[in-house]
């Protein structure tokens, strides 16, 4: 466990990186962001396992490493079984005296979206199943970024990826994105939470609880993308902020089955401000934002009653 | 192989299959983590490992995964941390865990693993014969065929020895007939007391995820470094001969049982010799029999292991015979010469100078029985064709219809 | 290097040797921090996805007589322009510049 037990602010973040600069992840990948924070609060006590993904072939290309904590990659589709067999074996040895039974790892998996809503679906749903003591991280670019911007089951509707172009007859991704953290949750397991880079707290207290907590859990960050969703990179943190605010990003949490929207939206924005900074929704119609809106509209009734108020207040601009 | 009376290590006579002799070698390893994925004929090894930490027999943990797939993955986690680390798979299950086999090799992972061969599907068969085998031949695993109960159980504890070894690092599979031996009671002798077992496999350092000495591994290699890195597993793999060579010989000192990477059967003074690999074995020595009470100088041979290819060992035994009849138990699809062994052997004697007269056979495929005369036929098929033999490429034994003049 | 001398299974051993890697010549844009108008908010450091922006324990006293005890500070060595810190900060007292080689 890290040495932190609390984090109210910024200020209670270590200072110390236990991620190197000096790797390929593009400029303004908020990829990084994420990668420190979770560092920050999981400490030096911790391996992770990586998912094949940009962040892997960014991150540890030989003979360099950013990583300053034990790290492992071993294919696209079996972080969650990966990580499964080192937290057994941990367990194992530190019971047969190979180890020192005293010393708690944090075990981390992190993954893309490609790597964890389709192909690894499945070595996640055993994990989740089983009952490890894991940590799974999903960073959400919405594509499978590191083959060049192709579309997976969390591309959302009309979005443009170079497998689901807009055209005449294709209006980019024709079907929404798939809710992963809720099929997560659906497992039962002790802790799932959405996040997102903008509200890095937020993000934080999370980690710190997915770690804290006996079993799996899952913390599903939304991480924009300056290369595939086709924006300017100073605005990472922007675009994460406006999908907030907008509701097409909600952040909530479920611990031990109680539903909690942690970051509450007393007025909606339009979505349109979301989409419109983005060049993957640049040749949207009006009817298409609508659309879009609409979905948003619906989900925000259905967050609402999940939550027993309105966390999320009406449109406003 | 041999057994000698006397050994080092006091020992007691069971009755077991070789997919339960494969559980109590592993048992007797003092295995950590254990991960598989229910398939016949394997099922057998898992379930008998689950009954022993059910019992408390081993103290070990047993990751019911979803898939091979995972099962593999969950024992390369488990042993990048330092476990020592068992899996089993038969036919579909290794098809499954193909990509991740060769990344397991290439992280460089002492992994051990058990497979009851098994037939491939379509159309769907769960009975022997070594397609599913011969298709992981190019993954950089240490494999071992046995060809008894016996020499699952030994086999498994070589295995552990080899990969372990500092100078390999690379993982093991031990394969054995599925049905045929998998399932089929031998008796065997085993330690009875397993601190013996564990002697002879003492716990390594090595390089693992250490929070205390935090490394990278399985990054991304350029152009630049990925030849050498794949060229340390090559060397790693021709290393390997030697020290199952000196794993042999503290097997024998310790087990008394002599294992030799080609076992032979009156191959002495033998003008034709029958190489072929698993549990017919025992077969090919009947007809053997048969054919010398028939006043053929005919001996036997049998490839105990598979990778590293033992060339020399081939070669030494193969010298004074006229013809090398090769019977092969998969078939390698559009290739020269069907048989993967046959064609292995037609390479490896090339290189070593011996160009004896050769004919490849393919028999026992999805289970199909290869009984003492299918054997003594075949010989006699080979001794009709001659030089011709190899020109037709390989010989699909019993197939209705093929014809073969 | 030849093959010998290399780690097996092309493990890397010095933990967060990137370092050595230099990407602040990735840079077209180079932030530059006013220390006069910097409020000490952490908000850059935070967001950095380079984690570039280091705290320094180095006192600054303002024009005006204000005294902080630390100072932010970009790492050019590595920083990559990628200008979410000035977007970000909430008293604008980090500018893009024209990058000059
Ligand atoms: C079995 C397999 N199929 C395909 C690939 C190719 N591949 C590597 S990374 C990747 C995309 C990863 O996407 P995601 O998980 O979303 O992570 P991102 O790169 O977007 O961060 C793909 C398709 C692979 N490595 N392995
Ligand atoms: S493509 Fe996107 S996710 Fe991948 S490194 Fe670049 S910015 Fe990050
Ligand atoms: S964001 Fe601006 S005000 Fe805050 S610490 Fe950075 S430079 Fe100073
Ligand atoms: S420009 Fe980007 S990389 Fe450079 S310091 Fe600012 S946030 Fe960090
Ligand atoms: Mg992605």
């Amino acid at each position: 466990m890290s040495s932190i037990y609390r984090i109210r602010g910024v200020r209670d973040l270590p200072r110390e990186e236990l991620f190197a600069p000096g790797h390929g992840l593009c400029a303004g990948c908020t990829a990084g962001t994420v990668i420190r924070h979770l560092l920050k609060i999981s400490g030096r006590n911790t391996i992770v396992v990586n998912a094949t993904n940009c962040v892997e072939v960014s991150t540890t290309m030989y003979p360099y490493t950013s990583w300053r904590v034990p790290w492992i990659h071993v294919a696209f589709e079996n972080a969650a079984a990966v990580a499964s067999g080192i937290e057994t074996a941990l367990r194992v040895m530190a019971r047969k005296g190979l180890i020192d039974p005293n010393k708690r790892i944090n075990i981390v998996v992190l993954a893309g979206d490609g790597g964890t809503y389709d192909i690894g679906l499945q070595a996640l749903s055993g994990m989740l199943e089983r009952g490890h003591r894991v940590m799974y991280v999903l960073y959400d670019n919405e594509a499978y970024m590191n083959t060049g911007i192709q579309r997976s089951g969390s591309t959302p509707l009309h979005a443009w990826t170079t497998t689901t172009p807009v055209g005449k007859v294709l209006r980019g991704k024709m079907q929404p994105k798939k809710p992963i953290a809720e099929i997560v949750a659906a497992h039962r397991i002790p802790y799932v939470a959405t996040a997102n880079i903008a509200y890095p707290i937020d993000m934080d207290q999370k980690f710190l609880k997915g770690l804290q907590v006996e079993g799996p859990s899952f913390i599903h960050v939304l991480q924009p993308c300056p290369t595939g969703w086709r924006f300017d990179p100073r605005y990472g943190i922007e675009v994460g902020r406006l999908a907030v605010e907008t509701a097409m990003w909600i952040n909530w949490e479920i611990t031990m089955g109680d539903f909690k929207v942690t970051v509450r939206v007393p007025k909606r924005k339009h979505v349109k401000h979301y989409l419109r900074i983005q060049g993957r929704f640049r040749d949207l119609s009006e009817e298409e934002i609508e659309e879009i809106q609409e979905l948003i509209n619906k989900e925000v009734e259905r967050i609402n009653r999940m939550a027993g108020e309105e966390v999320i207040g009406p449109l406003a601009e | 192989m041999e057994t000698k009376l006397e050994s080092r290590v006091r020992q007691t006579r069971v009755i077991l299959n070789s997919n339960y002799a494969a559980a109590y070698a592993v048992r007797d390893a003092d295995v950590d983590v254990i991960s598989a994925y229910p398939i016949t004929p394997q099922t057998g090894v898992v379930e008998k490992l689950s009954e022993m930490i059910a019992e408390g027999e081993l103290d070990a943990e047993m990751i019911h995964v979803e898939s091979e797939h995972s099962a593999l993955s969950a024992i390369i986690g488990a042993s990048a941390v330092g476990a020592r680390v068992f899996t089993a798979t038969s036919s579909q299950g290794l098809e499954y865990m193909h990509e991740v086999l060769h990344i397991a090799s290439g992280m460089r992972l002492p992994l051990v693993m058990a497979i009851a061969t098994r037939a491939l599907s379509a159309p769907i068969s769960i009975w022997n014969d070594y397609s599913d085998l011969m298709n992981v031949r190019d993954t950089s695993w240490i494999t071992f065929i046995a060809s008894t109960a016996q020499e699952v159980y030994d086999s498994i504890i070589e295995a552990y020895m080899v990969s372990e070894d500092p100078r390999i690092l690379l993982p093991s599979i031990v394969a054995y007939d599925g049905f045929w031996m998998s399932h089929t009671y031998e008796p065997l002798y085993i330690p009875e007391d397993r601190k013996t077992v564990l002697e002879m496999l003492p716990r390594r350092p090595r390089y693992t995820l250490d929070p205390d000495n935090p490394i990278t591994m399985g990054s991304i290699v350029n152009p630049d470094w990925y030849y050498e890195i794949k060229y340390q597993q090559v060397e790693a793999m021709k290393e390997a001969y030697r020290v199952i060579r000196e794993a042999d010989a503290k097997i024998e000192e310790n087990l008394g049982r002599v294992y030799k990477p080609v076992e032979s059967y009156l191959a002495e003074d033998s003008e034709i010799l029958v190489l072929t690999y698993g549990g017919i074995y025992g077969t090919l020595q009947t007809a053997v029999d048969l054919l010398r009470s028939e006043g053929l100088k005919v001996g036997a041979l049998r490839l105990r292991l598979w990778r590293p290819f033992p060339a020399r060992d081939l070669k030494t035994l193969v010298e004074d015979a006229k013809t090398l009849i090769v019977v092969d138990r998969a078939i390698s699809y559009g290739a020269s010469i069907e048989g993967p062994v046959a064609l292995e052997t037609i390479a490896a004697l090339y290189r070593e100078g011996l160009y004896p007269t050769i004919a490849s056979f393919i028999a026992g495929i999805g289970g199909r029985p290869v009984s003492e005369d299918d054997f003594r036929d075949m010989v006699k098929k080979a001794l009709e064709l001659g030089e011709r033999a190899l020109k037709i490429g390989s010989i699909h034994w019993g197939v209705r219809g093929a014809e073969y003049e | 290097m030849s093959w010998r001398e290399l780690p097996i299974g092309g493990i890397i051993l010095e933990a967060g040797n990137s370092v050595k890697r230099k990407t602040g010549d990735w840079r077209v844009l180079r932030p530059v921090i006013d220390q006069e108008r910097c409020v000490r908010c952490y908000i850059c450091w935070m967001y950095c996805p380079d984690g570039v922006i280091e705290i320094r324990d180095t006192p600054y006293r303002t024009k005006a007589g204000r005294i902080w005890n630390i100072t932010f500070e970009i790492d050019y060595d590595y920083c990559k322009g990628c200008g979410i810190c000035a977007q970000e900060c909430p008293v604008k007292a980090i500018e893009l510049v024209e990058e000059v080689k």
